[in-house]
């Protein structure tokens, strides 16, 4: 019982101040594995390797597997690891749902004012910025190798040749309307067919 | 589009299995979300517009918490009220919940695997290319003035040049949500400011 009650107190608190998502949820866990037995840093890179390797969002992703692994260490059962898990999760959700639930309110009340529609009007093109920053992020690193020794080893040539052929086919008239799903499942083809022919 | 203006009511179904779609099919979180989300919850069934998504990611930007599962929380309020919200976010959690525990139980290295590595490789590609498609189309359709160019571009150096360049800070997309909003009261004040002095020039 001990330990759920431990899981709630620290899940909500990282939820409640782990903004940005993703990522930032890391140094409040590695705190965590400071404190109890049930989570090593050992676990953490585990934990990251799996969350990255599967989907949903990350900080979801993170939170299962530490509950998860609490339960198991603790109880030694699978079951109440799930139930540990559950706890975790839905700790971390918490804040920010009802966060969201009375910014919501405050948006629809003030939705006509003219300082929130001010506000909004530069917001939109800012978001469209950082949204190409984090689309840079996660595309830099894949496409190029920037602490390759020499100018050619820079670039990563089939990584480079799949997001052109990607590049054309999602924007070519009858495919464009396609579902992202049919080209994360192309891609995710691809990438095993390159892995074990020509190698990444 | 303002299909979501007079708004029918969404059948709490829908809403739970398009989240589900989402949570499941989302690799590398956060703003990977964005073409599934454009897909799911604007194109095909208007139940959001294309503004009202962006501002919830500029909310979600500001507000603690998963953006991913911020927004999941917008929509659902939005149509269905508080039990809405709760529908929408316990389906975009709920794929990952289970994937993670059926790993973490039967699977100890599945990150190691070759073939789930290669798969993911590619992955990361396409992720890639359906965001930058995103982005074309927000550039397209939402800048609309020189100063959207400016902070749209300034918005993108900010955040993506320390990190790219390895310099020892980072600039939080907090701040930059705070400061393009700053900008935006302050050019509406000068507006009426102007008007008031001018009087005659429309």
């Amino acid at each position: 019982m001990m330990l759920y009650l431990t899981l709630i107190f620290e899940f909500f608190k990282i939820g409640l101040f782990a903004a940005g998502g993703g990522l930032s949820t890391l140094p409040f866990l590695s705190e965590l594995a400071d404190k109890y037995p049930w989570l090593t840093q050992d676990m953490i890179s585990q934990m990251v390797a799996l969350s990255e390797s599967t989907p949903g969002p990350l900080g979801i992703n993170m939170a299962t597997y530490a509950g998860y692994m609490a339960g198991y260490e603790t109880f030694g059962s699978p079951i109440l690891g799930v139930t540990t898990a559950l706890t975790a999760t839905a700790s971390l959700v918490a804040p920010s749902f009802i966060i969201i639930l009375i910014v919501a309110k405050m948006l629809d009340r003030y939705k006509n004012s003219r300082f929130v529609s001010a506000a909004f009007s530069t917001l939109r093109p800012a978001v469209a910025g950082l949204i190409a920053a984090a689309a840079w992020s996660v595309i830099g690193t894949v496409l190029f190798n920037f602490s390759a020794a020499t100018f050619g080893e820079a670039f990563r040539i089939p990584e480079l040749i799949l997001f052109a052929v990607m590049m054309v086919l999602t924007n070519i008239k009858p495919l464009k309307k396609l579902h992202p799903l049919v080209f994360i499942a192309f891609a995710a083809v691809c990438g095993i067919v390159i892995g074990y022919t020509v190698g990444w | 589009m303002e299909t979501s203006e007079k708004t029918e009511r969404v059948s709490l179904f829908k809403l739970f299995t398009a989240f589900m779609r989402i949570g499941a099919f989302t690799f590398g979180g956060g703003y990977a979300m964005l073409p599934m989300l454009e897909r799911e919850c604007v194109e095909k069934t208007g139940w959001v517009t294309h503004d009202e998504l962006l501002d919830y990611f500029a909310i979600g930007q500001c507000t603690p918490g998963v953006i991913a599962v911020n927004t999941a929380t917008f929509v659902g309020k939005k149509h269905r009220g508080i039990l809405g919200a709760l529908v929408t976010t316990a389906g975009v959690v709920l794929p990952s919940f289970v994937i993670i525990c059926v790993l973490t139980a039967l699977l100890a290295n599945f990150a190691d695997i070759p073939v789930v590595k290669y798969a993911l490789h590619g992955i990361h590609v396409a992720v890639g290319v359906l965001i930058i498609n995103t982005v074309i189309k927000l550039v397209k359709e939402k800048i609309k003035d020189a100063l959207g160019y400016v902070l749209a571009a300034l918005a993108f150096v900010l955040v993506a040049l320390p990190v790219t360049l390895k310099l020892p800070f980072r600039i939080s997309p907090v701040f930059v949500v705070i400061g393009a909003a700053v900008i935006g009261i302050v050019r509406m004040l000068i507006t009426d400011s102007r008007k008031k002095r001018g009087g005659g020039d429309k």
